[in-house]
Parts: C-alpha cells; structure tokens; sequence
C-alpha cells in the first residue's frame, strides 16, 4: 500500500518550494499588497518557466502530460509560499474546466496557449453575496452571446478569458468561454480584502462567447468538486506554514524569564493548529486519490478536504496572531498575510458552510458514509 | 497513490483470511460485535463468560500461530513485519471474536520482559501470555500520581534478595482477573524523583495484595484499586537497575500510547442515522442547517482519523516506522465521542433522559468519555507529547528537578 505521493512527485514539490523560497514569495506578496500591481508577473514568469502551469495538459496541447496529484503538491507550496499569482484561476479552474469539455475546437485553441502561460482564464461563477445555486443565475446566453453581471471573479482582471456559467434556456445552465477584451465587457477591479490576489466585477452585454456546454451544472459541480481539492492542498500548506510561524516565534520569543514555548497554553495551542493540519492533511490525500482516479467518491472527499483544510487554514492564522501577541497584529509582521489569504481562500469557490452542506448531501445520496 | 496490497501483503491476507472464514464467523455489518454463546445458568457474570471465550480464541489463535504475531517464534509469536500484524488487525475485525482481556499483557507487559527480563523469564512467561493462559494488568498510577507518574510512592525495600512493597495502585484495568503485574515502586526516597524508581513482575496472587473494585460513573468496574501490604518479591523479578524504574516505565508508556487507539462508542454514523429519523421542529432533524453543519464537522474528523491511519500504515507497508504524530488519535476520537452522544442526546430532547434501546448508547458513551479523555494519557499529557516530540517544543520548566523526592510537595494538599 503507498497511500502518499510517489518519489518525482515529492521531488517536484521540493523543487517548487525551492523556487518560492528563493524568490521570496511571502515578500512578493507584501509587494503586490502594499503595490499598484494586479499579480507579481515575474513569480509568474517563473512558474511557468518550470512548466507548472502545462502539468495537467497533454502533450498533444502542448502540456507535458502529468496529473493532478502533481498539481496537489504544485498547490500545497503556493499555499506555503501565498503566492500572489492567478494559479487557482488560471490552472485549477479554467484548464481543468476545458480539458473536462469535449469541445475538441477550444481544446486546441487554448490549451497550448495556458500551458505556455501566453494567456490567462479564469471561471466567472458567482452573481449575488451568495454563492450561486442552479437556480440563481442570472447572466443569460442567447446566440452566442452573454449579458449579465458577475461579481468578485478572482483575477477578473488579470485574465485574458473567463469561463462564464449563464442560463441557456429552459433552465439549463451552461458554460461559456468569453474573451475578456472583447466588445460589451466591462471590468471594475475591486479594492479587496486580499489585495496579494486582485477581484473584479465584470459585466457583460450581448459579449461574444463560445459554448463548452448548454447544460452544464453536472460539469460545473464536478469542476468545484476537483478545484476544491487543489484548494484544500493550497489551504493546508498556508496552515502549515502559519504553524510553524508559530511555534518558531514562540521558540525565541522570551518572557517571564523562559520561552513562551515552555508555557503549556502555548503548547496546546500549537498542538492544536497541530492536530487540525493532520485531520486536513490526511483528508487532502484522499481528496488527491479520489480526484487523480476520478473516483465516485470525488464529492465526498473533495468536500471533506476543502471543510477540514477551510478550518485548518483559519485556526492556524488565527492563532498565529495570538501567539505573536501585539506584535502580530502590526502591519510589518507577515501573521496578517496569511490569515488574508485564508479568508480569501475560504471564500473562493464556496463558502464554509456551502461545502458542509454539500458534503453532507453527497452523504445522504451515497447512504453509506464510513 | 492507492490503497493496494503489495504481492507479498496480499498474499498473506489471503492467508489471515482464509484461516478466520474457517475459524470465525464474518461480520454481516461493521458494527457486529461478539457476543458470549452463552451466560452460565449458575448466575456467572458477562465478564467471566466472555473471558472464558476470550481465553479460548486466544488459545486457538496461538495453536495456529495467529497471537502476537510480531513476536519471535520462541516466544510464542511468528516474527512477523509490522505491516503483516496490521493486516491480521484489518481482517480480524471484519470477524466477530471476542476479545478485550491480553491487550494490557501483549501490549505493554511482554514489550518489557522481552527487553529487560532473562531467558530464561522470557521463555517462562511470554509463551502464556500470547496464549491467554495468562493474564497481565499494570500497576502504575497512584492515587497522589496520575499524568505525574513519577511521583509515585509506593515503596520497595531490599532486604537480602527479596523485597518487601508497600502502598496502594490505582485505575488497575483487570488486575481482579489478572494472574501477574508489572509494578513500579520507590525504592529510594531521598533520590530526585526519577531516580529512586524500580521495576518489577510480581504474582498477584502473593500475600499481601488485595483487590478492590472501583465504581465509575458509567456503573461498571473495570478498574480496581490494589493495595500492597509487605508483599514479597524476589530480586530475580526485577527489571532493569535500582533506580532505573522510570527508564522502564517509559518503554511502557510508548507502548501504551500504541495501544489506545480510537474510543469505543457513538460515532458519525449513530448521529447521521439519528439524525435522519429524529423529528425536529416539524421536520427530520437532517433537513436542519444548523444539524447538517455539525454533522459535517464530525465527518470530516473522522475521515481524517481514518486517513492519518492509513497514512501511518502506509509508512509501514514502506518500511519506515510512524512516529508519535499517532497521538492525535485518542484526542480526536475521545472528544468527537464525547460531544456526539451529548449532541445525540440533545436531538431526542427530553425522551432522551429515559434509557431504552435508542438512547442506551448515547447514554453510555457520554458517561464512558470523559473517563477516556483520561486512561493512557490525558487530552493534556498527550497535547504536551505532540508539542515536545512531535513539534520539538521545550519542556516546561520544572520545580521537582534535582530536589529530594522526599522534600518536593506531592498529591492533593485541600
């Protein structure tokens, strides 16, 4: 039994945490926070110069042919590094959505160019504050055009396209691929919660758009299914590196004459970011098993690993704060660009309570859940 | 990634389970659990019936060569990897067979004798002990020494090549069925506290030890008190040097925190079935958000317990040994028990107050917790092993280092 990631892809993950090390991309994050720039492109560049952003493309698109597992350890060292690229938009959601389709003529005409980093996507799912049921869509599409308005899509303004979820009549739900510099789109970046990851409402009228699907609410289920594991990989790793922020401040950081890791509530408190990490840890392997096999299981497991590494990823941030005390909470300090991107990791893609609810679901449809 | 059996483990599950479908019988549902064929007419209590049963399938588990497997042969096991005693483990529990009584002897008493006891020990007690033929309890806390252990007072004196013990042992499991103990004693009182300690085997059968039962809040007896009035044990029982008992009691304890492993009793599905029946304000308490989320909160600590196990046996199949990280186990599993058979209760409202068939097991489970947040390591003791072993924390200074044992403040002052 070898229920962990083989020798390449643990040699992979080491080479991608090498790179995020040396180019410094906590700093980078810093950059783009405090700066007027949307995505650090030259983190960027360098990503997919390693080749990470064509790993789950074929070669026959230009890819280099490898699976999601890879893409799971690629995600956890971006979550340990909080990279301020539009990775999850670009790879986890739009490559994956088009390399799902059977849409032979845009497989060929963007694959290439998203394993090559030429261009960027992103998906454009949510409409209101809340995150959208099938009957909650509201941009519309109608021969071959989009109108409507979607709201703080991640790297709406970094991508060159969106995937767009819109009504196809008779209350279908389909996809659709837009380019963003086309006529009748209007792009409004938003100052955010997270500035290291830009968010924009974008809005559409009669917008030229090319079809993945008419219906397409199984695909898109099935597309937040896989992206939520590889969210729950970049949750874990900021939660691990939060952690270890943690425990090493407490380690040099004196007071009462003796470390502050001598003290048991400091102890417990790191055991218990601890504890929460190995929970979402484990889940996420089996996330990457259900999603590299593309198991029944997916549902299940997918919204497993994105519940326990949401929590994991905000007690981790959280108490990292704490344990800084005062010191924390400054803006010099790094605690708050992490416990930003758990948030924003949090609400990308759904909710917390969304993915209980959905876990909870595919329990009750599978009707044996242990 | 995947769960697969390598050549060699499949193979020899195909044995493990070949032998169980012709010795046992299968589990229909995971939850099956063994029953005693019969309790006898002459007013036998359960827990004698099912030892009685427990020693018989241990015996012919040890005929066949099934018991303790990752023993040397000489000593009653078949040398066995690691991974080979999981597999045993994994299909063992798909069979309903009774156990429950050679965990404390097998786990944690035979791991001792073998490091620290003679040949010629070894090859007396260990050979019975796989068996069943003879059951071990431990004898380490104290009534002024629980999560403290090494501030135990029960004393041991030498005199010539025997000595004589005095004091009481407390939350003894099985020490009223048990036939020998492992038993650590202050043998020096004016040493620093981990250093006046020794170790030994003794029969509980000797003059001088005497049993009582504890009541828990459960209203069972699984634990006793045991006190030793001028016991005699001969030298020759000793483990390890005089005033090395800590060193040897620490084997031990590593073994323990092996041992325990998830709590017994409500867990996800209980509350998801119960959930999915039981009314709440006019509709099944399922269709409930606030329900759901609390379901799925269980959920997902159960499938990472359930996952960390496999990643940890994974280690195993890949000849690298798990390290302590095991120990979020009994944390986990114990307080998810804990609050869902509170939570179970809280569901059936008011008729949850009655016992019958439905409530039974929430019933017994929240009195059955806390006292599992407790055995083989508190929550605490077990947070501070992950804070100093696994995460490489400092200890937490201490007052009773270096001083007199006999000088430093010990149990309950009110």
């Amino acid at each position: 039994m070898n229920f962990n990631f083989s020798e390449d892809q643990l040699l992979m993950k080491e080479e991608v945490k090498k790179l995020l090390d040396k180019e410094n991309s906590v700093k980078r994050n810093r950059n783009v926070l405090e700066g007027e720039e949307k995505f650090d492109k030259e983190l960027w560049n360098q990503l997919v110069q390693m080749g990470l952003t064509a790993t789950t493309i074929p070669e026959e698109y230009g890819g280099i042919g490898m699976g999601f597992l890879e893409l799971c350890v690629i995600a956890e060292e971006l979550g340990r590094g909080i990279a301020p690229v539009p990775f999850s938009s670009s790879v986890y959601l739009a490559t994956t959505a088009i390399l799902n389709s059977s849409n032979e003529d845009i497989k060929k005409e963007f694959l290439p160019r998203l394993a090559s980093g030429e261009i960027i996507g992103t998906f454009a799912h949510s409409e209101k504050t809340t995150f959208p049921s099938e009957s909650g869509i509201s941009v519309a599409a109608k021969s071959g055009k989009v109108t409507g308005k979607k709201v703080a899509v991640p790297d709406g303004d970094i991508a060159n396209f969106a995937l767009v979820s819109a009504t196809s009549g008779k209350n279908k739900i389909g996809l659709y691929l837009v380019d963003l510099s086309a006529d009748g789109v209007e792009i409004d970046s938003l100052e955010t919660f997270d500035p290291s990851r830009s968010h924009a409402d974008i809005s559409f009228k009669s917008t030229p758009a090319q079809e993945l699907s008419p219906d397409a609410w199984e695909d898109i289920e099935k597309l937040l299914d896989q992206s939520a594991v590889l969210f729950a990989f970049e949750q874990v790793g900021g939660a691990e590196a939060a952690m270890n922020q943690a425990k090493d401040y407490a380690m040099g950081r004196y007071a009462f004459g003796r470390a502050i890791a001598s003290f048991q509530a400091i102890k417990h408190k790191v055991a218990d970011m601890y504890i929460s990490l190995q929970l979402a840890r484990s889940n996420c392997y089996y996330g990457a098993w259900a999603l590299s096999n593309d198991a029944p299981e997916l549902p299940t497991a997918a919204a497993t690993a994105r519940v326990s590494a949401t929590k994991a990823f905000y007690e981790c941030s959280k108490e990292n704060i704490q344990t800084h005390g005062g010191m924390g909470a400054t803006w010099e300090f790094d605690c708050h660009l992490f416990y930003r991107r758990a948030r924003l990791l949090s609400s990308n893609i759904g909710s917390q309570g969304i993915w209980k609810d959905k876990l909870i679901t595919s329990l009750e449809k599978s009707n044996s859940p242990t | 990634m995947d769960f697969n059996d390598t050549k060699d483990e499949a193979k020899f599950r195909d044995e493990v389970s070949s032998w169980l479908s012709a010795n046992a019988d299968k589990k229909e549902h995971a939850k099956d659990i063994y029953r005693p064929a019969e309790m006898s007419s002459e007013g036998e209590s359960g827990e004698s019936s099912a030892l009685k049963d427990a020693k018989a399938w241990q015996a012919k588990k040890y005929d066949a060569g099934w018991a303790c497997l990752h023993w040397p042969k000489d000593y009653g096991g078949r040398d066995a990897t690691p991974m080979e005693r999981v597999i045993w483990g994994q299909e063992e529990s798909k069979f309903k067979v009774p156990g429950g009584f050679f965990e404390i002897g097998q786990g944690m008493a035979g791991p001792v004798l073998m490091l620290y006891a003679t040949e010629e020990q070894k090859k007396r007690y260990l050979p019975p002990m796989a068996k069943g033929e003879e059951i071990w309890c431990q004898l380490f806390s104290e009534p002024g020494a629980g999560s403290d252990l090494a501030g135990i007072k029960t004393k041991a004196e030498l005199d010539g090549d025997t000595w004589t013990i005095n004091g009481q042992k407390v939350w003894t499991s099985g020490a009223h069925y048990s036939d020998y103990g492992i038993i650590v004693t202050r043998s020096d009182f004016s040493a620093p506290k981990h250093k006046g300690l020794t170790y030994f085997f003794l029969d509980m059968k000797s003059p001088g030890v005497e049993v009582r039962p504890i009541k828990q809040i459960t209203g069972g007896a699984n634990f006793n008190e045991v006190y030793f009035t001028d016991v005699k044990i001969p030298d020759s029982q000793r483990l390890g040097e005089i005033g090395d008992g800590w060193k040897v009691s620490l084997t031990t304890l590593m073994n323990e925190r092996l041992a325990v492993g998830d709590a017994s009793g409500v867990d996800f599905q209980e509350i998801f079935e119960l959930a999915k029946d039981q009314d709440f304000n006019g509709d099944t308490a399922i269709s409930n958000g606030a329900v759901r989320e609390k379901l799925a909160d269980w959920y997902c600590e159960q499938s990472g317990l359930k996952y960390t196990k496999m990643r940890n046996i994974s280690a195993l199949s890949q000849g690298s040994t798990p390290g302590p990280e095991a120990s979020i186990t009994k944390i986990v599993s114990a307080n998810k028990l804990q609050d869902i058979a509170n939570y179970g209760m809280d569901l059936m409202d008011n008729a949850s107050i009655a016992r019958d068939e439905e409530t039974a097991i929430f019933q017994g489970s929240l009195l059955g917790a806390p006292l599992i947040r407790i055995a083989g390591g508190t929550d605490e003791v077990l947070k501070n092993i992950i804070a100093e072993q696994v995460l490489g924390m400092p200890q937490d200074i201490r007052v009773d280092k270096n001083v007199p044992f006999n000088e430093i403040p010990t149990g309950s002052k009110n």
